[in-house]
C-alpha cells in the first residue's frame, strides 16, 4: 500500500506534538471573594452599663486548619435588655473590607439567626429588608435571670426567609448557605 | 451463418485445450507466523473446480493443468481463506503463507485457547455484547456487575465506579479501544468516561496481571474492546432504543460499519441518554437526572501483514448530583444521617439543576501495524484524551453559575510492542510506552483549587511470555518498570502549611510566597516494578486450575499527594499528603475450574497483600467561621485482602438452568487490627432461566439478588456540637445498612424481519417488589434510599 506509508508520519507528527505542548506557566492564587474572616457583635446596655462585645475571628478563611478565635469582652448583665448591632470584615485585606455594607445593599439576600440555650436570652429584630423581612444586622438582647448558656449566631446567605418561622427567627426551615456560624459561651449575672 | 460461428468457437476452444494440458501445479502451506506446514488445507482451484489437500508435511499435487491463468482459494479450519491467481506456463511449485490462527486484527492480546481473552493463567471473565446490550442505558460500572468478585462503589445510582475484589479508582485500568483512560479516575464521584454503545466486549481482568496495559493496576484492568469489524464487503449495524419507568427517560444508541474485503472499513456510533429525576419507593430522589450524548468515528485497514486504525470518541455527560446530598456543614451531615428523608423533595423534574457535573471526554487514537514473517506483529500506537469536568455546586451570590470545580486533564501516550509468536510453544510481548500528562485547574471558579496544576510523565517498559507446555499447560511470566515523574504547583494556605508540618519537612518546595499562602512546587520521581507469573492446568476436559502471582506497585495519584481544600458538595475537608509513598501489592490467586455437560463451576480465590495501601478516613472536624466540617485524610497502612468468587451454572435441559454467582471478601487493616473501610459486603446473585428456541428464541430470567449487612467495618464516629441545639451529637458516618434482598426479571424474544434484519425485544423488571433498601457502598446512603422499581423495555434491532 502506497499511501500506508504516508500514515506512518502520524505517530512521528504525534511526538513532535507532545514535544511541544509542555507549557510550564506558574498559575494564578485563587484569592477567594467575600471571604469573610471576622464577626462582631455590639451590645450596648440600655440605660447605661458595659458594653459588651462577641467577637470570631477567621483570619485562614473557611478552609484553613485554624480554628476562628471567639472573643467574649465581658458577662452580660441579668433581666437587662442590649441594643444589639453586628460587623461583619474581611480582614484578609488591607485595610480591611467593610462586608456590613455589601449585607445591607443585597439585604433581601441575608438574614442573621440568634439562639440562646438555657433560655439566658430571648431576641427580637429591629431592621426590615425592602420585603418587610427582618435582616439582624440590628437586634435586641434581653437576658433573663443570671445562669449560663451559648449564643449562637448564624449569618445565612439567600435564605428563604418566607419559609415557615424564617421571618420569626427560627433557622430551621431557612436554607440558603451558611456564612458564618459562631457559639459564644456567656455568663449572666 | 450462426452455426458456423458456433463452429469455429468450438475449434478455438479445442486449440487452447489442446494447447498444454500436463502441467503439474505443487507447492507447500506454511503457517505465516513460524513457517509451519499447515497438514489438510484444501486447495480448490475456482475456474476448473478442481481440488485436493495438502499432507503431512504440508504439501501438494496438481496434475494435468493447462497452461494459464488458474484462480486459486486456500483454506484451512480456523484460518482466513486466502485467494490467489498463479499463471501457469511450465511445471509450477509454489509456497503459499496462510494465517493459521484466527486473529481478530484488532486485539492487543497474546493467543491462546479462547482467541477473545487476554491472558491464559490470570483471572479472567469475558463479558459478551449481548450481556452488554442489556446494560446500554446504564453504566459500565452496572454492567461489570455481572462478573462474580465486581462491585461498584456509587454517588447516587448514576455515578458508578466498579470496585474489583475491594479495589477501586487509581488501582484499576480501563482501557478503551487499547487506550488506557485518564479522566481523573481518582475521585470516587467520577464515573468512568465510557460509551457502552461503542463496546463490543469487555474483559475483566482480576489483580494485576495484564501488565501490557500499564503499572499500578493492582485491583484489575478492564479492557473494552471495540465492536468487530469483519473483514467482508458488507454494510451492517444495530441499533438500540431503550425506555424505562424509573427516571422517566430513554437511552438510544446505534452504530453502523462499512467494510471491504480488502481491508478498509469505516465505522460509527453514536449513542443519547435523557432521564430525569430518579425515585425509590417512596419518594423523587429530587434532582438526579443524567443527559448523555457521545459518538466515535473509526476507520482503517486491516489486513494480515499491516494495517492501521484511527478513531475518534467524544462523550458528553450532565449528572444532577441528589439535591439533598449537598450541605452546608456538619449539622447538615447530622440532619441528613438521622432523617429518615432526603430534606429536598420536589415532584419529578427533567431539568439538571446545580450541583451537578458536567464532563467531557475525548480520546484520539492511531494505531498501525505490521507483521514480520517467522518473527510477529510490530504496533504502533498514538493516542490524545483530553478531560474536562466541571462540578458546579450550589453557590449564592455572583458566583451562582461559577463552576466550584473546573478541571482540564490532558494526556498524550505512545505505545509501541512486538509480538514475537513464531515459535511454536512460548510467545513474547515486548513493549515500551511513554505518557505525558498536563492538568490546569481553572482558577477562575474562585474556589481555591482541590487538585493542583500539574505536569506528569511516565515512561514504561514491559516483557512478557506466554508458553506452553504441552497441550494442557500455559505458563506465564512478565516483568514490567515505570519510572513516573510528578512536578506540580500548588498553593498552600500557609496555616495549612505549618499545620501539616511541611514547612519543617519540605522547607525547599516553596517558591514564592504570599500574604496568606506559599506558591510550593512538589517534584516527586517514583519507579514502580511488576511481576507477574501464572500457570494454568487442564487435568482433564473436566478439571483444570489456575495459579497466579502477581506483584505491583502504584505511585500515589495526585489527590492522594495534594488534596487540600473544602469539596464543596460533600462538605468535607479533604487533605492529601505530600509524604505519601508508593503502594506495593502481593497478589496470590488460585482458581478451581469445572466443567461437565450440566454442571459448570468457576472457583476464584485470593490473597493481596497491600503494604502502603493508600485509603481515605474521617479523623475529626475542623472549625471555621462557617461552622464545623468533617477533615477527611489521607493515611497509608498495610491492609490485607482475601475473598473467593463462585459462580456456577446448572443446565437441567435445553430449557432450564440454574445459576449462582456470590463472592466474599475480607480487607483487614493490619497496623490498626481493625475492618478496612468501603469494603464490599457477601453478595449472592441466583438466576432461574428459561428459554425455548422454538418460541421466538425466547428466553426469561427470574433473579434474585441478596446483600448482607457490612458487619466488619471501622468505627470512625466522632462528636460534633451543634449550634442550633446547644448539644454534642454523635455524627455517625460508619455504620452500614441492613441486608437486603431485591428481585429482577428479565426477558427477551428475537424476530427475523428479514434476512439480514433481526428485531430483538427485551422487557427489564428491576426490584420488583419495589423494596426499599441502602446499600453500603453508595456514598449518598446517608441521605436517601436507593432506587425503587424500574420497568425498562428494550428494542434491538440488528441490521
Amino acid at each position: 500500500m502506497k499511501n500506508l506509508k504516508n500514515i506512518y508520519i502520524l505517530p512521528l507528527l504525534a511526538l513532535f506534538f507532545m514535544a511541544c505542548s509542555n507549557d510550564d506557566d506558574t498559575p494564578v492564587p485563587v484569592i477567594e471573594e467575600e471571604v469573610i474572616t471576622t464577626m462582631t457583635a455590639t451590645l450596648v446596655p440600655n440605660g447605661g452599663g458595659t458594653t459588651i462585645t462577641l467577637q470570631t475571628r477567621d483570619l485562614d478563611g473557611k478552609d484553613g486548619p485554624n480554628a476562628p478565635v471567639l472573643d467574649i469582652s465581658g458577662n452580660l448583665a441579668a433581666n437587662t435588655t442590649y441594643t444589639g448591632s453586628i460587623e461583619i470584615l474581611n480582614e484578609t485585606e488591607s485595610p480591611a473590607e467593610d462586608i456590613t455594607e455589601e449585607i445591607e445593599e443585597k439585604d433581601e439576600e441575608h438574614q442573621f439567626f440568634f439562639q440562646a440555650t438555657n433560655s439566658i436570652a430571648t431576641f427580637t429584630y429591629s431592621d426590615q429588608d425592602g420585603d418587610g423581612n427582618p435582616i439582624g444586622l440590628s437586634f435586641t438582647l434581653t437576658t433573663g435571670s443570671a445562669g449560663t448558656g451559648t449564643i449562637t449566631i448564624t449569618l445565612k446567605h439567600e435564605p428563604n426567609k418566607t419559609a415557615s418561622g424564617v421571618k420569626d427567627g427560627d433557622i430551621t426551615n431557612a436554607e440558603g448557605e451558611t456564612d458564618v456560624s459562631a457559639s459564644f459561651n456567656v455568663t449572666v449575672q | 451463418m450462426k452455426d458456423y460461428l458456433l463452429i469455429l468457437c468450438y475449434c478455438a476452444l479445442n486449440i487452447t485445450f489442446a494447447q498444454e494440458c500436463d502441467y503439474t501445479f505443487s507447492g507447500e502451506i506454511h503457517d505465516f507466523h513460524d513457517g509451519s506446514p499447515i497438514v489438510n488445507a484444501t486447495i480448490y482451484i475456482k475456474n476448473i473446480d478442481k481440488y485436493t489437500t495438502t499432507d503431512l508435511s504440508g504439501k501438494f499435487v496438481m496434475e494435468n493443468l493447462c497452461s494459464g491463468e488458474i484462480n486459486i482459494v486456500v483454506s484451512h479450519v480456523g484460518c482466513k481463506d486466502k485467494i490467489l491467481n498463479v499463471n501457469i506456463q511450465k511445471n509450477t511449485y509454489k509456497t503459499i503463507n496462510l494465517e493459521h490462527h484466527f486473529e481478530e486484527l484488532h486485539v492487543v492480546e497474546i493467543k491462546g485457547n479462547n482467541p477473545n481473552k487476554v491472558t491464559q493463567t490470570a483471572q479472567e471473565t469475558l463479558l459478551k455484547a449481548k450481556t452488554i446490550e442489556r446494560y446500554s442505558s446504564l453504566s459500565l460500572g452496572d454492567a461489570l456487575k455481572e462478573v462474580s468478585g465486581v462491585s461498584s462503589i456509587n454517588t447516587g445510582n448514576t455515578i458508578v465506579k466498579p470496585i474489583i475484589n475491594g479495589l477501586h479508582s487509581s488501582r484499576i485500568a480501563i482501557i478503551t479501544n487499547g487506550v488506557r483512560l485518564q479522566d481523573q479516575e481518582w475521585g470516587i464521584e467520577h464515573a468512568p468516561n465510557v460509551d457502552l454503545g461503542s463496546v463490543g466486549d469487555i474483559s475483566v481482568i482480576k489483580g494485576s496481571n495484564a501488565l501490557a496495559y500499564g503499572g499500578g493496576a493492582i485491583g484489575g484492568v478492564v479492557v473494552l474492546n471495540p465492536l468487530k469489524i469483519i473483514l467482508k464487503d458488507s454494510l451492517y449495524g444495530k441499533s438500540i432504543v431503550n425506555g424505562q419507568s424509573n427516571g422517566r427517560g430513554f437511552s438510544f444508541n446505534s452504530s453502523l460499519a462499512k467494510t471491504y474485503t480488502k481491508g478498509w472499513y469505516i465505522n460509527a456510533t453514536t449513542s443519547l441518554k435523557d432521564f430525569g429525576d430518579f425515585k425509590t419507593p417512596n419518594y423523587n430522589l429530587t434532582n438526579t437526572g443524567l443527559n448523555s450524548m457521545g459518538f466515535s468515528l473509526g476507520a482503517g485497514y486491516k489486513t494480515l501483514e499491516k494495517g492501521f486504525n484511527v478513531s475518534y470518541n467524544y462523550l458528553n455527560n450532565e449528572i444532577g448530583i441528589l439535591r439533598a446530598s449537598h450541605i452546608g456543614n456538619i449539622e447538615d451531615l447530622v440532619n441528613g444521617i438521622n432523617d429518615s428523608q432526603p430534606n429536598v423533595i420536589k415532584p419529578f423534574n427533567r431539568d439538571i439543576n446545580d450541583p451537578r457535573q458536567e464532563v467531557t471526554h475525548q480520546v484520539f487514537m492511531i494505531d498501525l501495524y505490521k507483521r514480520f514473517k517467522k518473527l510477529g506483529r510490530w504496533e504502533l500506537q498514538y493516542d490524545y484524551q483530553n478531560n474536562q469536568r466541571f462540578e458546579f455546586d450550589i453557590r449564592v451570590g455572583d458566583d451562582r453559575d461559577k463552576p466550584a470545580l473546573d478541571l482540564n486533564l490532558k494526556t498524550h501516550n505512545i505505545t509501541s510492542s512486538i509480538k514475537v509468536d513464531a515459535f511454536e510453544n512460548i510467545k513474547y510481548n515486548f513493549g515500551v510506552n511513554g505518557t505525558y500528562q498536563t492538568n490546569f485547574a481553572n482558577p477562575d471558579t474562585g474556589v481555591r483549587r482541590l487538585i493542583p496544576d500539574y505536569d506528569k510523565f511516565d515512561l514504561g517498559v514491559f516483557a512478557i511470555s506466554n508458553m506452553k507446555l504441552g497441550n494442557t499447560t500455559n505458563l506465564d511470566l512478565g516483568l514490567r518498570y515505570d519510572f513516573s515523574r510528578i512536578d506540580a504547583k500548588k498553593f498552600y494556605l500557609t496555616s495549612r502549611w505549618e499545620e501539616r508540618n511541611y514547612d519543617a519537612l519540605f522547607p525547599d518546595l516553596v517558591i514564592e510566597s504570599l500574604s496568606s499562602q506559599v506558591l510550593t512546587n512538589p517534584v516527586f520521581d517514583y519507579h514502580n516494578m511488576s511481576v507477574s507469573a501464572g500457570i494454568s492446568h487442564d487435568f482433564n476436559k473436566k478439571h483444570s486450575v489456575i495459579f497466579n502471582y502477581g506483584f505491583s506497585q502504584r505511585p500515589p495519584n495526585p489527590s492522594e499527594l495534594f488534596s487540600d481544600g473544602l469539596h464543596h458538595s460533600a462538605a468535607r475537608i479533604e487533605l492529601g499528603d505530600l509524604q505519601t509513598d508508593k503502594e506495593t501489592s502481593n497478589r496470590f490467586s488460585a482458581t478451581y475450574k469445572y466443567k461437565s455437560d450440566h454442571v459448570s463451576l468457576v472457583l476464584e480465590g485470593f490473597y493481596n497483600q497491600i503494604n502502603n495501601f493508600i485509603y481515605i478516613v474521617p479523623t475529626g472536624t475542623e472549625q471555621t467561621i462557617r461552622g464545623a466540617f468533617p477533615v477527611w485524610n489521607f493515611q497509608q497502612t498495610n491492609a490485607r485482602l482475601l475473598g473467593l468468587d463462585l459462580s456456577a451454572n446448572y443446565t437441567h435441559n435445553e430449557h432450564w438452568a440454574l445459576n449462582n454467582k456470590s463472592s466474599i471478601i475480607k480487607g483487614r487493616d493490619i497496623k490498626a487490627k481493625q475492618a478496612l473501610i468501603e469494603m464490599p459486603s457477601f453478595k449472592s446473585v441466583s438466576a432461574l432461566k428459561f428459554s425455548n428456541k422454538k418460541w421466538m428464541l425466547l428466553n426469561t430470567e427470574l433473579q434474585s439478588e441478596l446483600v448482607l449487612r457490612q458487619n466488619e467495618y471501622p468505627d470512625n464516629n466522632f462528636e460534633a456540637f451543634i449550634p442550633t441545639t446547644g448539644e454534642y451529637v454523635l455524627v455517625d458516618i460508619s455504620t452500614p445498612p441492613s441486608t437486603y434482598h431485591l428481585l429482577h426479571f428479565q426477558s427477551d424474544i428475537t424476530l427475523n424481519l428479514s434476512k439480514k434484519t433481526t428485531l430483538n425485544v427485551s422487557l427489564n423488571v428491576k426490584n420488583i417488589f419495589n423494596t426499599s433498601y441502602r446499600e453500603y457502598l453508595n456514598r449518598l446512603r446517608y441521605f436517601a434510599d436507593d432506587l425503587g422499581r424500574n420497568v425498562m423495555l428494550q428494542l434491538k434491532l440488528n441490521y
